[in-house]
């Protein structure tokens, strides 16, 4: 029949959309593999650790992030949530000697705030998020700053257990890492798993045809929005237990990190598509070539620049995969135009 | 024959104003928008004034155009750009690659002039990248710009290091040049960074509203489809003015190192969030198409007195990140939020 | 017409009324539909066939008149609550979630669910199945719904609307971007619909179609129900008068003219998928008319002539000059003119005013010393306003405020405005109120008797017959009739449009 043929280049496309995320898993091997060979070291359970830690922080912020964007906005405000957030969960501690769940508690509870009145304004207010969230970097960045009055908090201040969860591991892994694991491997069943979630995919895909299917698009934005924020204030505690300090510039620049780990993991920046799972993933391997050029020696002065090559290099791919697949369908279908 | 549900229902969700009421509601709001900012201005003096006796004073306004001008300068063509219905979030990293470039030369013992000339063209090469994928491939410009910023400070990083020219044993750069982070224009109070500012604003008002090109630039912002239809080259004019950015930011990057004397490769990190805020605060559309050179002038005024005036009260820089974040969102709020009242209208009359 | 009471009767819609701002679109719409029929509306541009439907499938609320369902009268508030009711409606261009697969399409929002509210995949997917079954066709459920064809995209709309138990189906123009076999499947599908008792009105430009599938038709004019018949008693010709319903000589007042000197030749155009071998030839004080279904290419064709889309091969000349491949400023500068299809996505910026767009076109033109001045815009448009009798407020007012005719006349003066020798002019009549109508057809004849070229591609029979010096006739991409004035009538074209009988070719 008609439909079979043109079936087997699309399903293809399914498969290569699910093989996004064994790719930069297997690159990730790779360049593993290849800085070993060059630096024993690397191989390392320090190193390995280094990797994961590495790219906790990203990696959980990228679950909130990749929500924020299958809807078709933007979260540039994570940065900033993550930088006020550790340093409240860190005065908290040194000053008023709350319980670490409590600390907890209040940095989750923050960044749900942000991320309410970040989803609030691009919902009721419909203004682009990309405004809504860099006006919030700012006044976040700005509450951060009084708050912190130049100060630190510094190791001292911070309960041993605490930090304990930024350098102790479990058969090998990070704390850290496997909390965010959690994190990723739930929220990816989830995406999945849903109708709410499947929304997003929906609104994000086709707003208009959402909007006829009777989708609440402004509820389910919002939570994302809230999703995002969340993470983030949870992404700010954890901050505190792995660098064990923080002053008035924790968090600069994540937002940007964050965007890239997306893309590099095959979300597209016009929404609809991709994977918290491949979010991550990207995040990991950002952080994997990082810290394979310091142990090849590079100089660390080349990692903003690779960043921003490999960044580029996945918009680019992703758009070319696109095309091809467009053409590869346009061919089959021209089949059956009639003679 | 296709229903016209089915046109209605490709159009993309910024279209909102489509309907009569709605934009004749903007077209009007264009002009009260700069009239707005004109009593913001006014009312920054007087608080300035209110505050400080030195504050309309030709000497702050002097450190104001030192302080902003190079900001300013950028804006331009940031303006044009989102006009166009882009983004180039590359500025600030493209600025503190320009200036590690005239650094690592002079550095090598350059002469001042070349050295200039290849960190113009460096701005140019970054500019054309930025066209050839934004334009020419047709990527979105969020994400290519958060890209090229991430590798062109990359680059900067890469060239200059932890170094900051001049470093121990180089030349220091050209008295004359570096005298306009000090001296005003002789005879006026003015710096030559406000001057260049001013001309360049001219230049850039002239073409964005009295020429062919300038209503072209508004068609692509507004309607890119129909503009292609009308023989307008948008691929072109959207490649040459990130070009124009790059070269622009690169001289932008010149300015800041002369008025500094000095430069490192994190010069003007983040700044490309505060032209962002600059351009959309002056009444330009984050959509495109709508937006006057005058309006990003009096935005600029306004960034800079407020600046200058929350410094001589002593205020933190963090209050003063809080302003500009409100002032940002103020700036989308308000034509939105009158919208977004009349459907709240509308719902609650349907129920 | 059927008494409100018809007891048997599926749907029954009397006296509905719809205006919009400055339009009056429906003026008297009535429709009876009965369980397991084929319906087609019929009727020309304008005659309030759309409206009427998008009263029906809860899109709009009737100013006036009443719908019953199963002899109860309703009143929808949205699309929602239509289909909630068993109204469901396809449109000609399938609004579907690419990115989803087809069984979250036709389920979006009312997945199957499984434990703990997760979505039960494979319910979902044997859903689909099941009701891919029920039609006939056979589609993969777990695949994403971007890379399906429109004929594919139409069926799993289908489905969506079978998965809300819709008892009616209507569709817009169901078969207009189909290929002969899809349209064949697209009625095995309906035949089978039917025999489960659903109802299925379709709007159609397509006679032939019609008088093969369906049992009764309804023709609207002007916003009115004209008449319903059954299929038997009714022929293609009574069907057009009754749509047309005057003389063809007055709505299309064209003056004979003689053909000058080739302004436009087209040879061998090609580009793969979309157009094979198009040549044809357009003299001076002749207007050549493109007909065809909807989906054949032409508007393909027109846009690879002015230089929008790239062609693959073949050649365009000009006055004798040929054209650069892609390249619309070229084709401006010598000559050629585009008047597109979609006039409020292409032809117009909606938000500028009324003289900057007359003058978009113009605007290097208009420039002294690189400057271009708001008044001199404004003059230009003035003029045009003036010539071609445009109704607006000020000429800056946005055109988005226009009506669709006047919005129509200021693409003209754009491109008029610029003095051209051939003007391709992409569906001229398309949403525009019948007096406008007659004022655009009358404003081609005059520049055609002062010497302009004309390519016109139209989809209405009566325009192409009423305008058109001669007639090529596109099918898929392929030119498969060409007559002159006195050889064209509906019957020849729309044969050579659907291919049932092969015309002579040119």
């Amino acid at each position: 029949m008609s439909t079979d043929t043109a079936a087997r280049p699309v399903r293809r496309f399914e498969s290569l959309l699910r093989a996004r995320e064994l790719g930069i898993a297997i690159v990730i091997v790779l360049v593993v593999a290849i800085t070993a060979v060059r630096n024993s070291n690397f191989l390392d359970a320090q190193s390995v650790q280094q990797l994961l830690s590495g790219a906790a922080l990203i990696a959980l912020l990228s679950v909130g992030e990749t929500m924020v964007i299958i809807t078709r906005n933007v979260d540039l405000s994570v940065g900033s949530t993550v930088g006020l957030s550790a340093y409240v969960f860190g005065d908290l501690f040194k000053y008023q000697h709350i319980s670490v769940v409590a600390g907890f508690a209040v940095g989750i509870v923050l960044g749900a705030v942000v991320g309410a009145v970040n989803g609030l304004v691009t919902t009721v207010l419909r203004v682009p998020s990309l405004v809504v969230t860099l006006a919030m970097l700012y006044v976040i960045r700005g509450v951060d700053g009084m708050i912190v009055n130049g100060h630190t908090i510094d190791p001292t201040a911070i309960p041993h257990a605490f930090t304990e969860v930024g350098y102790r591991t479990l058969f090998g892994v990070p704390w850290l890492a496997i909390i965010v694991i959690v994190v990723v491997a739930v929220a990816g069943y989830a995406m999945r798993s849903f109708r709410a979630s499947r929304d997003l995919y929906a609104i994000g895909s086709n707003p208009e045809a959402a909007a006829l299917a009777g989708i609440p698009a402004g509820r389910r934005v919002f939570t994302a929005f809230v999703i995002s924020g969340t993470l983030a204030g949870l992404a700010g505690a954890l901050f505190l237990a792995l660098h064990a300090q923080v002053d008035n510039s924790g968090g600069i620049g994540y937002e940007l990190a964050v965007v890239a780990a997306v893309v590099v993991g095959g979300v597209a920046i016009f929404g609809g598509s991709g994977t918290v799972v491949g979010a991550a993933l990207g995040a990991l391997l950002l952080n994997t070539i990082n810290q394979a050029l310091v142990a090849s020696k590079v100089s660390s002065f080349w990692n903003m620049a690779v960043a921003g090559g490999l960044l580029l290099a996945a918009i680019a791919f992703d758009r070319w995969l696109s095309l091809r697949v467009a053409r590869g369908l346009k061919s089959a279908r021209g089949v059956h135009r009639d003679v | 024959m296709t229903s016209d549900m089915a046109t209605r229902a490709r159009h993309s969700p910024g279209d909102e104003g489509t309907d009569t009421a709605g934009r004749r509601a903007r077209w009007r709001s264009a002009a009260r928008w700069e009239v707005g900012l004109v009593v913001v201005l006014i009312g920054v003096l007087v608080f300035g004034a209110g505050e400080s006796s030195t504050f309309v004073d030709p000497t702050t306004f002097f450190y104001l155009g030192i302080n902003i001008g190079y900001i300013a300068i950028m804006a331009l063509p940031m303006t044009l750009i989102v006009m166009t219905g882009e983004i180039d979030l590359s500025v600030a990293s493209m600025l503190g690659l320009s200036g590690s470039v005239l650094g690592v030369l002079w550095h090598h013992g350059w002469s001042f002039v070349p050295a200039v000339v290849v960190a113009l063209l460096v701005g140019a090469l970054g500019g054309a990248l930025n066209g050839i994928l934004v334009a020419k491939a047709g990527l979105p410009s969020i994400a290519v710009t958060i890209g090229t910023l991430t590798l062109f400070r990359g680059l900067a990083e890469i060239l200059l290091g932890s170094l900051t020219v001049p470093a121990a044993g180089d030349r220091q750069f050209p008295a004359a040049l570096t005298n306009i982070g000090v001296a005003p224009i002789p005879g006026t109070q003015l710096s030559y960074t406000t001057v260049i500012f001013l001309v360049l604003a001219v230049v850039c008002g002239v073409v964005l509203h009295a020429t062919p090109l300038g209503r072209a630039m508004h068609a692509v912002g507004l309607q890119p489809e129909a503009a292609q239809f009308s023989g307008i080259r948008v691929r072109r004019i959207k490649f040459w003015l990130y070009v124009v950015s790059g070269v622009v930011c690169a001289f932008a990057g010149m300015l800041l190192t002369l008025q500094n004397s000095s430069v490192s490769y994190s010069a003007g990190t983040g700044l490309e969030l505060n032209v962002v805020a600059i351009v959309l605060f002056g009444g330009v559309s984050i959509f495109g198409g709508r937006g006057t050179v005058v309006g990003v002038v009096l935005s600029v005024a306004i960034f800079g007195a407020l600046q200058m005036a929350l410094t001589q009260l002593n205020v933190q820089p963090e209050i003063q990140n809080i302003i500009t974040g409100a002032l940002l969102l103020i700036s989308v709020v308000v034509p939105n939020g009158g919208e977004a009242i009349g459907r709240l209208r509308e719902r609650i009359k349907r129920k | 017409m059927t008494t409100p009471s018809d007891t048997n009767a599926r749907l029954v819609l009397t006296n509905a009324t719809k205006s919009f701002v400055t339009v009056r679109a429906l003026a008297d719409g009535s429709i009876t539909l009965y369980p397991g029929e084929a319906h087609a509306l019929l009727g020309e541009n304008g005659a309030g066939k759309s409206t009427l439907v998008k009263i029906l499938a809860g899109v709009y609320r009737p100013d006036g008149g009443e719908l019953r369902i199963d002899d109860t009268p309703v009143e929808f508030n949205g699309p929602a609550a239509a289909r909630a009711a068993g109204v469901s409606i396809i449109y000609q261009e399938p609004t579907l979630f690419p990115d989803l697969t087809v069984a979250e399409n036709i389920f979006t929002g009312r997945q199957r669910l499984g434990t703990f509210r997760r979505i039960d995949r494979r319910a979902m997917n044997l859903d689909a199945n099941e009701i891919f079954a029920r039609l006939g066709v056979r589609l993969d459920p777990e695949q994403p719904a971007r890379g399906l064809s429109v004929a594919d995209q139409q069926i799993v709309e289908i489905a969506k609307a079978l998965s809300f138990n819709s008892q009616v189906l209507v569709m817009d123009e169901p078969t207009a971007a189909l290929t002969t076999v899809e349209v064949e499947r697209l009625f095995e599908v309906m035949r089978t619909l039917r025999s489960h008792g659903t109802a299925v009105l379709f709007i159609s430009h397509r006679l032939d179609e019609v008088f093969a599938s369906c049992q009764r038709v309804t023709v609207m004019r002007d916003g009115r129900f004209v008449r319903t018949e059954p299929i038997e008693k009714v022929t293609v010709d009574d069907v057009i008068h009754s749509m047309v319903g005057r003389d063809l000589a007055t709505l299309f007042p064209k003056t004979a003219t003689v053909a000058g000197e080739p302004v436009l030749e087209v040879e061998n155009l090609c580009t793969a998928g979309v157009f094979d071998n198009i040549s044809l030839t357009v003299r001076r004080g002749e207007i050549v008319a493109l007909a065809g279904l909807v989906g054949a290419g032409r508007s393909e064709v027109a846009r690879a002539i002015f230089g929008i889309d790239r062609r693959d091969s073949g050649s365009v000349r000009v006055n004798g000059r040929t054209l650069p491949n892609g390249d619309p400023l070229a084709a401006m500068a010598a000559g050629v003119a585009l008047v597109p299809e979609d006039r409020r996505q292409q032809g117009l910026v909606m938000a500028m005013g009324v003289d900057q767009n007359v003058a978009l076109a113009s605007i290097r033109r208009l420039a002294r010393f690189g400057l271009v001045r708001r008044a001199s815009e404004r003059r230009l448009a003035s003029n045009w306003s003036a010539r071609l009798r445009i109704k607006s407020g000020r000429v800056r007012d946005a055109v988005a405020t226009l009506s669709g005719g006047n919005q129509q006349k200021v693409v003209l003066a754009k491109w008029l405005a610029r003095d051209p020798s051939l003007l391709i002019i992409d569906e001229p009549t398309r949403g525009i109120d019948v007096g406008t109508k007659a004022e655009v057809h009358r404003i081609l004849d005059g520049l055609v008797g002062d010497g302009l070229a004309i390519l016109m591609i139209s989809s209405e029979l009566p325009e192409v017959l009423g305008m058109a010096d001669r007639v090529l006739v596109l099918r898929e991409g392929r030119l498969t009739g060409s007559f002159s004035r006195a050889d064209a009538d509906e019957t020849t074209i729309m044969r050579a449009a659907t291919g049932q009988h092969a015309g002579a070719v040119a």
